[in-house]
């Protein structure tokens, strides 16, 4: 009995790194740091596709960016420097989430901005319109107790 | 031969849209039944001739004339016949064509379909479409002319884009213009009602048809183009916000404004010329949008200055369209009533309310496109919005307009008040508040997206279900019988809105739960993800008509049960040489699994791409339901059955 479960053990480990070998290994090294590219480069544009994140993008160009990319953050690099480092390399157009300055202040506050206008001029619509129609129907009843 | 025929027919099409503008117009100023009865005649010939246009240009492609500068530069002999006559409209000079010839569609259905409307407002309806079909049929010969000749004839062209060669390319654009274009009639409807001075409720029952029938082709046009992205660029992405997707998706917003704002009209006749201003806007938009895409100046704004004259035109016919409309509005604005009264709390008020989130989801998609083009513009530098500032600031604008569509479904006219409405609702609420929490949590990764997410789809769901069921219970019948015995129009808005708590559950689901991987794998090798086995079994070669292809088969098990055997394509395409990818998918009511094939990476092994999509399929099955909403909402016989009544008012 003992003998045959060493047997079937033996031939488990004979048999273990065959199966270890057909699962297939993640694309990167290290998956720690892909898992952080992929976030990154969905924040990034490719420079040379028509309108493109640098995730999406299967161009050459793209692939070297995602490289370097990689590589800062193998160097440990956090997300803002290395947003930092590729917008002083290729300007504010690599970045897809654009940066708040005195330049993108209405895109960011617009549709706040829209949002409680709309609401603002709803409710005085509204409140002007009640007034209005109470007037009416106050004239309408001065008419009628005129006429009686 | 065949195309000067096609050009000779776009030229009688211009002369005979004239004739129907001039009779139309005239003919309704002096009440004269036999010049608008001309104008009608006259509409009738343009949509012969400019459908015999497109015919003829879709004859060039079916014939393979590289004589003609437009097939030579969008078609090959070798491309099959289907994508030979989708590559009618695969480039600018065809699109522009279709865009007409569908306009011409929309009009010959308005004289068809609206014999019960009064004659002088019919005219100047016709009328008004007509002087967009000169507009865009002037466009065409004098700036996109499909059918130029390009001497000495090419020997063989220069194919279609290989990302068009797809069956999305066969329906895609012209259900997505019938969409864009359909607009057209609820804005003749507007122009006309402006200048009769006569802004009815009955105009918006009228309106009301039209544009529903508009917003259903633009909802399922758009559903269309965003499946078609999500299996061909084989990234499994569904919306990019990409400038061209934004340019469809703002008449989208606005027309669904429209809408409502047309139910508030036709019930009440209030905000009349809010809803009026809406119709010209929403159209506005429509034409905006074929500027932005046909001009040039998305990719660049020194496009639009190398090659000048058809961005002028458009902007100069959108100026005289967007102007002229909202002149003649203010002018007629104040002599407009105001329509019913109603409180601070009723359904008129929730429905302006998603008018105004709407309008500002609208303007905020309009800020982040035109933002890049007009910083660039004036020399401060290029910068790019993407789908994080998207992301951003679309989800905030619109969750109100969630939570208000489940109290207005309850709401009533005229007046209502919140507690009320609170103590209707609180189970509701509750229930969805508690499974929000919980099912996240249950499901494995808990954020508070998520659960929001979750949040709405289920607020909608269940405030529909209260709603149904109450309804049922005022009809003392067995509920099959009363549910079928429900207003077609209220079950279409149910309808359209469980489309919505679909999508929002197809969303978030996606989004929170989707499993990515990219993998090195040899032939023989597996992967395990999500209890799935993905095995690669190997590629190999394969000769399309116009490509070669690298086809990767995956054998898919779960529990070693077979689920599927999926072939992901590596495509190159000869003329262009051009790489595609072609994911494999297989699509599932609670999931996708979707595997794309990268770049061989030596010995055998290939860079691949696995997903796990759960509810993906939601996205585009909430828009389809949205749209049969709409469809339910147009057949409800209120619609028809006062067709007799109008006849006998002026």
């Amino acid at each position: 009995m003992k003998l045959s479960i060493l047997k079937v053990l033996s031939a488990l480990l004979l048999i273990l790194p065959l199966l270890a070998c057909t699962e297939a290994r993640p694309l990167a090294d290290d998956p720690a740091v892909e898992v952080r590219l992929r976030h990154l480069s969905h924040e990034l544009r490719c420079l040379v596709c028509q309108n493109q994140t640098l995730a999406d993008s299967n161009a050459p160009l793209a692939q070297d960016l995602r490289q370097e990319v990689r590589e800062l953050i193998v160097k440990g690099l956090n997300d803002q420097e290395i947003t930092d480092y590729l917008v002083v390399r290729y300007g504010d157009f690599v970045r897809y989430r654009p940066a708040v300055n005195a330049q993108t202040l209405l895109l960011w506050i617009g549709p706040a901005l829209l949002l409680a206008i709309g609401f603002g001029s709803l409710w005085w619509t509204l409140r002007r319109r009640n007034s209005l129609l109470a007037d009416i129907d106050n004239n309408d009843q001065e008419e009628k107790e005129e006429e009686a | 031969m065949i195309p000067e025929l096609g050009q000779f027919s776009l030229i009688l099409a211009l002369l005979l849209v004239m004739l129907q503008v001039g009779f139309s117009f005239i003919g309704a100023t002096h009440n004269n039944q036999l010049w608008m009865s001309v104008g009608t005649s006259a509409t009738r010939g343009q949509f012969i001739f400019t459908g015999m246009a497109f015919v003829c240009l879709a004859y060039a492609f079916y014939a393979n004339d590289f004589s003609v500068l437009y097939v030579a530069s969008n078609s090959n002999s070798a491309l099959p016949l289907e994508y030979r006559l989708a590559a009618v409209w695969g480039g600018h000079e065809g699109s522009i064509l279709l865009w007409t010839t569908t306009l011409s569609l929309w009009t010959i259905a308005v004289t068809l379909f609206s014999r019960h409307l009064p004659a002088v407002f019919r005219a100047r309806l016709i009328g008004t479409m007509g002087l967009i079909s000169i507009g865009f049929l002037m466009f065409c010969l004098f700036t996109s002319n499909p059918f130029d000749r390009l001497i000495p004839a090419a020997l063989d062209g220069r194919d279609l884009n290989p990302l068009l060669q797809d069956p999305g390319m066969v329906f895609h654009p012209p259900v997505l213009y019938m969409g864009y274009v359909g607009f057209s009639v609820a804005f003749g409807f507007a122009i006309a009602a402006l200048l009769g001075g006569e802004l009815t409720q009955q105009w918006a029952r009228w309106t009301r048809t039209w544009t529903t029938a508009a917003w259903i082709f633009l909802t399922v046009g758009i559903a269309f183009g965003s499946e078609w992205a999500y299996y061909e660029l084989g990234w499994g992405g569904w919306w990019f916000w990409d400038a061209v997707e934004n340019a469809s998706f703002m008449p989208w917003l606005v027309g669904t404004a429209l809408i409502h704002s047309l139910a508030v009209t036709e019930k009440r006749g209030a905000f009349k010329l809010w809803t009026v201003l809406l119709a010209i806007v929403a159209f506005s938009l429509s034409l905006l949008g074929t500027f932005l895409v046909r001009s040039g100046v998305l990719t660049s704004v020194h496009a639009f200055a190398t090659d000048p004259e058809r961005g002028l035109f458009i902007l100069i016919f959108l100026g005289l369209v967007i102007g002229g409309a909202l002149i003649l509005f203010a002018l007629r604005a104040p002599q407009v009533g105001l329509g019913g009264r109603f409180g601070m709390v009723s359904r008129e008020s929730f429905l302006l309310s998603n008018n105004v989130i709407m309008i500002a989801a609208t303007g905020a998609v309009m800020l982040g496109t035109l933002y890049p083009l007009f910083l660039d513009a004036l020399g401060m530098g290029k910068i790019s919005v993407g789908p994080p500032y998207f992301d951003a600031v679309f989800v905030p604008v619109m969750t109100p307009a969630i939570f208000l569509m489940g109290l207005a479904i309850f709401s009533k006219w005229k007046n209502d008040d919140l507690p009320t409405l609170a103590k209707r609702l609180k189970w509701a609420f509750a229930v969805s508040a508690a499974t929000a929490l919980l099912l996240p949590l249950v499901l494995g990764k808990w954020t508070p997206l998520i659960s929001l997410g979750v949040l709405m789809a289920l607020w909608i769901f269940t405030t529909a279900f209260v709603s149904l069921r109450q309804r049922l219970q005022q009809r003392q019948q067995g509920w099959l019988p009363a549910l079928f015995g429900l207003p077609r129009a209220y079950l279409g808005m149910i309808v359209a809105h469980l489309g919505v708590a679909v999508f929002i559950t197809g969303v978030t689901m996606v989004k929170g739960y989707e499993v990515e991987q990219d993998l090195r794998m040899s032939p023989g090798e597996s992967a395990q993800i999500g209890g799935y086995v993905f095995r690669f079994e190997g590629v190999s070669d394969a000769v399309g008509p116009n490509y070669i292809a690298a086809k990767g088969l995956f054998k898919v098990t779960r529990n070693d049960k077979l689920v599927a055997m999926l072939v992901p394509e590596k495509r190159t395409y000869m003329v262009q040489n051009m790489p595609m990818t072609e994911a494999a998918i297989q699509t599932g009511f609670f999931r996708d699994l979707y595997v794309s094939l990268g770049e061989p990476i030596g010995d055998d092994a290939w860079a691949v791409r696995i997903y796990i999509k759960p509810f993906v399929q939601w996205i585009w099955g909430g828009c389809l339901l949205m749209a049969a909403g709409g469809l339910l909402a147009i057949l409800d016989p209120r619609y028809r059955r006062r067709k007799k009544d109008e006849q006998i008012a002026p």
